[in-house]
């Protein structure tokens, strides 16, 4: 070991308080980026192993009934590899026990030694041998405590029928397991089943005949044009427009959260690195202005500029390698942590997690570019600094009078204020430096806290506010108006608004977007469309509301003129004016009085479901009075699903919260002790000397806190810009048409924040506050100058 | 307020020799360490010629000068410069290790009579005895020149005297063009040539026909 890295290491035993500050906002740094990165990529990988293992299909078809033979047709067609028809249905579901509605989707599995697409992965158990058997998802499994052998009703098409769990899966097509048309996954009222063909065939009178397809393509296949030869071929028999996965509806949201993730990952790789280059940068520079000296005796002695450079370039290395070790190994625990949250949304057979060798190397990529950038300026001018110039002490530094003395209120001022002030503007960048970081600190605060607020506003809004009913209840097929005097007629039913809705492709020039047309009754109140002021709106007498992010994707105004093509009924194609826009947060959708989309449909009073009010303690009779009609496919409890949604959410929250706070309390604390060291360093001789001047320590420390404090204070607004921007930046990325975030920070939120970052100062300030206490009065005032 | 040309140094014709022991005596502001930098390849002038050797130090460029400085100069300053994360051995290590015949750190630390404090932190030490570490760090190289920029400024006389006499049996053992810069006149009486520097310029030179010794010295 030479002298040189001798020196090095003892300058870093000498560094250690400030190297722990950066290693911690580096740890930070990087084991945030390495936990979502490292998720992403766990879920990517997943995802595509997943589906390539059990044979997801890639382009999917609903129809009314459509008989078996028109599969070979469907074969047919140029670039299909693989069709697998199905036969799916809604059926409500009773568990022993348990009162609430439940809705299962039922999927038939393809007959024995057929290999079959979007596979179902065993957890538990086996196929069903037996007409009465079934295999149920994981997640419902799970939530209602389900296990092989045990069985549950089922109102197949009308009928009861006992079901035998003969196993528990999983399905590729359901990692998002997600009833239709919701926005939150409800595991508990909301189930998969997987049955024999031919006994879900007879239930559903599918006998010889198909409702749902599965396709893989080949190689070459162009997704559209087999999407277009499907829907010719499906159109006779109630097809309702084939889709390839960007449309499916797991796939969908899954395809979201990745991207989410990838907007994070950007996001918190940017701040950590602008913070940790910030800290390297004020250290490296504070470094080499205190070793003037000794790299002024190395080039005496014929040391040269790049064995100097190479020496504090080490030195950085080092400083930066502190941090990086343990974020990668933070960074992957949480990672792992985090994966394992998602597996609770989002359900895979198996985690195919890795620390990818690219992840590494970009975290030691990035922890290099963070000490360039900051190093760079320290590093230049060890490099640069003429021998000779070394050998003279540091100019000393230009005082003036502050700002404030300047505008004549210097008499307002007490002399240790006056210091602290003047010590803050004789070094303007550094001081507005350290105000950037602290307000970084802040603003992640902010913005972890804008999280949960965003998330309580958007439910709030759309199921307090715009959604107000009871229950809603599907029919299985539209109806005539008279089911809605049934419902209207049941005891505890308060109130009923019937509604209709219709799978529409909406059409405006070249863009085009699937979604429902819902037919409201004129005056609803208990589903209401809001301005974009959030005020209910009234329905027009004729045309559309869209919603304004569904304007925008379609890129149509109000007063222009839309195509809508039914895909059901008559499959007719209608031009209609787009009256207004609605806001809402999730989902988009087109919204017209109910008798303009039966007019459309060109078909007599018939609705798809209603909304339904009831009178209070009436709830568990109407429910099993809904089970008695066989015409009700569904009934969603809007109380009960959000409840669910908030219980599922809470966990994940908490503990993203939890791990913001810490890393932005990190970033607070790097930057406010690495600030106080630095002070203390630069003016241990001019503390020193004003207690030996007769000043208590008391006093000393409150010049020395007082420099802390103010600094934090005036990082608040700042921090408070930062993180509205930072909360700008996600709802920009995460904005979407499944649902939008709205920018609405609660002042708790800021007021937390602010107060974090005040208990962050005063501990480091307790944490410099002993060396302080120890500063050798005779020692400082004897070394040279 | 406009910029004021400074003069450091101005006309200044010098030649020194090998084995030399060289007192350069002036006040302060008188040039003395400009011409000690300049000297030791550290500084340029603007004008002149600096040549050691037959080599031209002005106009070289950083690399030539730092090779100039590793290879042939040994530099004492008045704050002793000891790095002071660094014992004693390793001070002197630092330079032995990037000169091609230097002698082992125990040795140049033990022509100073340090060889009992080798393993001492700067802090650990007294200032005479971390002048003597510098001085041991400026010899072990077997420097051709040894330039000493107020070696004994800090120091009280006692502690001077034995810092001296280290410079004086360094001199004389390792043969080196030995320069010492001082406003202290007493010096120069244990010189071989006495030069007087004032504003720049060189005011006066001396030879002493006989050199006292450094132990005699008092002040």
């Amino acid at each position: 070991m030479t002298a040189l890295h001798r020196k090095l290491l003892r300058d870093l035993y000498q560094l250690r308080g400030q190297m722990a500050a950066i290693a911690l906002v580096m740890v930070g740094g990087i084991g945030t980026m390495v936990m979502a990165l490292s998720n992403y990529h766990a879920l990517s990988d997943t995802r595509a192993l997943y589906y390539d293992e059990y044979r997801f299909a890639e382009v999917f078809a609903t129809a009314k009934r459509a008989p078996l033979p028109l599969v070979e047709a469907i074969r047919g067609i140029p670039g299909v590899r693989e069709v697998e028809p199905r036969v799916t249905g809604f059926a409500n579901l009773e568990v022993e026990g348990y009162d609430e509605p439940v809705t299962g989707q039922i999927v038939s599995l393809p007959g024995p030694g057929d290999p079959g697409l979007n596979r179902l992965y065993l957890r538990q158990g086996r196929v069903p041998l037996t007409d009465g058997e079934v295999v149920v998802s994981e997640a419902f499994a799970e939530a209602q405590g389900l296990r092989m052998g045990d069985s549950l009703v089922a109102i197949l098409n009308g009928r009861r029928q006992a079901l035998l769990i003969s196993g528990v899966g999983l399905s590729p097509e359901f990692v998002y397991q997600i009833r239709p048309g919701d926005f939150f996954p409800d595991f508990k009222r909301f189930a998969v089943l997987w049955m024999a063909r031919d006994p879900l065939a007879m239930a559903f009178d599918m006998d010889g005949a198909f409702n749902d397809l599965a396709i893989t393509l080949t190689r070459e296949a162009r997704e559209a044009d087999v999407i277009d030869a499907l829907d010719a071929l499906l159109a006779p028999y109630g097809g309702t427009g084939a889709h390839g996965r960007d449309l499916q509806t797991s796939h969908r949201f899954l395809d979201e959260e990745l991207g989410q993730l990838r907007v994070m990952t950007y996001l918190f790789t940017t701040i950590f690195l602008g913070v940790a280059a910030f800290l390297l940068n004020i250290v490296t520079g504070r470094l080499v202005g205190a070793q003037r000296e000794q790299i002024a005796v190395l080039k005496a002695f014929g040391y040269s500029r790049w064995e100097i450079g190479r020496h504090y370039a080490e030195l950085v290395l080092l400083l930066v390698s502190a941090g990086v070790l343990p974020g990668l190994a933070l960074g992957a625990w949480l990672g792992r942590g985090m994966a394992g949250i998602y597996m609770d949304f989002y359900r895979f057979p198996f985690l195919e997690w890795s620390l990818p060798i690219p992840v590494v190397v970009l975290a030691f990529g990035f922890a290099l570019a963070a000490a360039a950038l900051g190093t760079f300026g320290g590093l230049r001018r060890a490099f640069v600094l003429p021998p000779a110039e070394a050998m003279r002490p540091e100019a000393p530094a230009v005082f003036r009078r502050t700002l404030t003395e300047r505008l004549g209120l210097g008499a307002l001022l007490d002399p240790t204020a006056r210091m602290i002030l003047r010590n803050l503007e004789r070094r303007p960048l550094r001081s507005l430096m350290s105000v950037l970081g602290i307000g970084l600190g802040i603003g992640i605060m902010v913005m972890s806290r804008f999280q949960s607020g965003a998330i309580d506003e958007m439910v709030d809004v759309q199921f307090g506010f715009a959604q107000r009913d009871d229950l809603a209840v599907t029919f299985t097929e539209p109806t005539s108006w008279r089911a809605s005097e049934e419902l209207a007629a049941l005891p505890g039913v308060r109130a009923i608004e019937p509604f209709r809705h219709a799978a529409v492709r909406l059409r405006h020039g070249h863009r085009e977007y699937r979604t429902s047309l819902q037919g409201l009754p004129a005056g609803a109140d208990l589903k209401r469309v809001l301005d974009d002021r959030l005020r209910p709106a009234e329905l027009p007498q004729d045309g559309l509301l869209l919603t304004d992010y569904l304007a925008d994707l379609l890129d149509v105004r109000p007063g222009e003129e839309l195509e809508v093509e039914f895909l059901q009924g008559h499959r007719r194609t209608v031009r209609v004016p787009v009256v207004g826009t609605v806001r809402e947060y999730l989902g988009v959708g087109a919204y017209a009085r109910r008798e303009v989309v039966n007019r459309l449909l060109d078909e007599g009073a018939a609705i798809s479901g209603a909304w339904l009010a009831l009178v209070p303690g009436a709830r568990q009779e109407v429910l099993r009075e809904l089970r008695r009609l066989p015409r009700v496919a569904a009934v969603t409890d809007r109380a009960a699903m959000v409840q669910s949604f908030r219980d599922t959410m809470a966990e994940g929250i908490l503990k993203f919260t939890l791990i913001a706070t810490l890393m932005a309390g990190s970033i607070a604390v790097g930057v406010v002790y690495n600030a106080s060291r630095i002070t203390l360093a630069e003016r241990g001789r001019e503390l020193a000397s004003l207690r030996v001047l007769g000043y208590t320590r008391g006093e000393v420390r409150a010049l020395l806190l007082g420099e802390l404090f103010m600094l934090t204070f005036l990082a608040l607004l700042p921090g408070f810009v930062f993180g509205f921007g930072m909360a700008a930046v996600l709802v920009i990325g995460f904005e979407s048409d499944l649902y939008r975030v709205p920018l609405a920070i609660a002042p708790s939120g800021l007021a937390f924040a602010g107060l974090a970052v005040l208990v962050a100062t005063a501990l480091s300030g307790l944490l410099v506050r002993r060396r302080l206490d120890e500063l050798d009065l005779v020692a400082v005032l004897k070394a040279a100058e | 307020m406009g910029e004021v040309e400074v003069h450091a140094l101005r006309g200044v014709n010098l030649e020194l020799f090998a084995r030399e022991f060289v007192v350069l005596l002036g006040a302060s502001g008188s040039g003395k360490s400009t011409l000690l930098n300049i000297l030791g390849g550290l500084d340029a002038p603007t004008t002149g010629v600096v040549e050691c050797r037959g080599h031209p130090l002005t106009g070289a460029g950083d690399e030539e000068l730092t090779r100039f400085r590793r290879e042939h100069v040994g530099f004492v300053f008045q704050f002793y410069n000891l790095i002071p994360s660094l014992t004693a051995r390793e001070n002197v290590a630092l330079v032995t290790e990037i000169a091609a015949d230097p002698m082992t750190p125990e040795s140049a630390l033990a022509l100073v009579g340090l060889e009992d404090r080798m393993d001492h932190f700067p802090a650990q030490l007294s200032g005479g005895e971390q002048q003597r570490v510098a001085i041991a760090r400026a010899i072990a190289k077997r420097p051709d020149v040894l330039l000493c920029d107020e070696p004994t400024g800090a120091l009280d006389s006692t502690t001077g005297i034995l810092v001296l006499q280290a410079l004086e049996r360094v001199n004389a053992e390792t043969g080196a063009l030995t320069v010492v810069i001082t406003h202290n006149v007493v010096i120069g009486s244990m010189a071989d040539r006495v030069i007087n520097l004032s504003d720049g310029r060189i005011s006066g030179e001396r030879r002493n026909a006989e050199r006292s010794a450094a132990a005699g010295l008092h002040w």
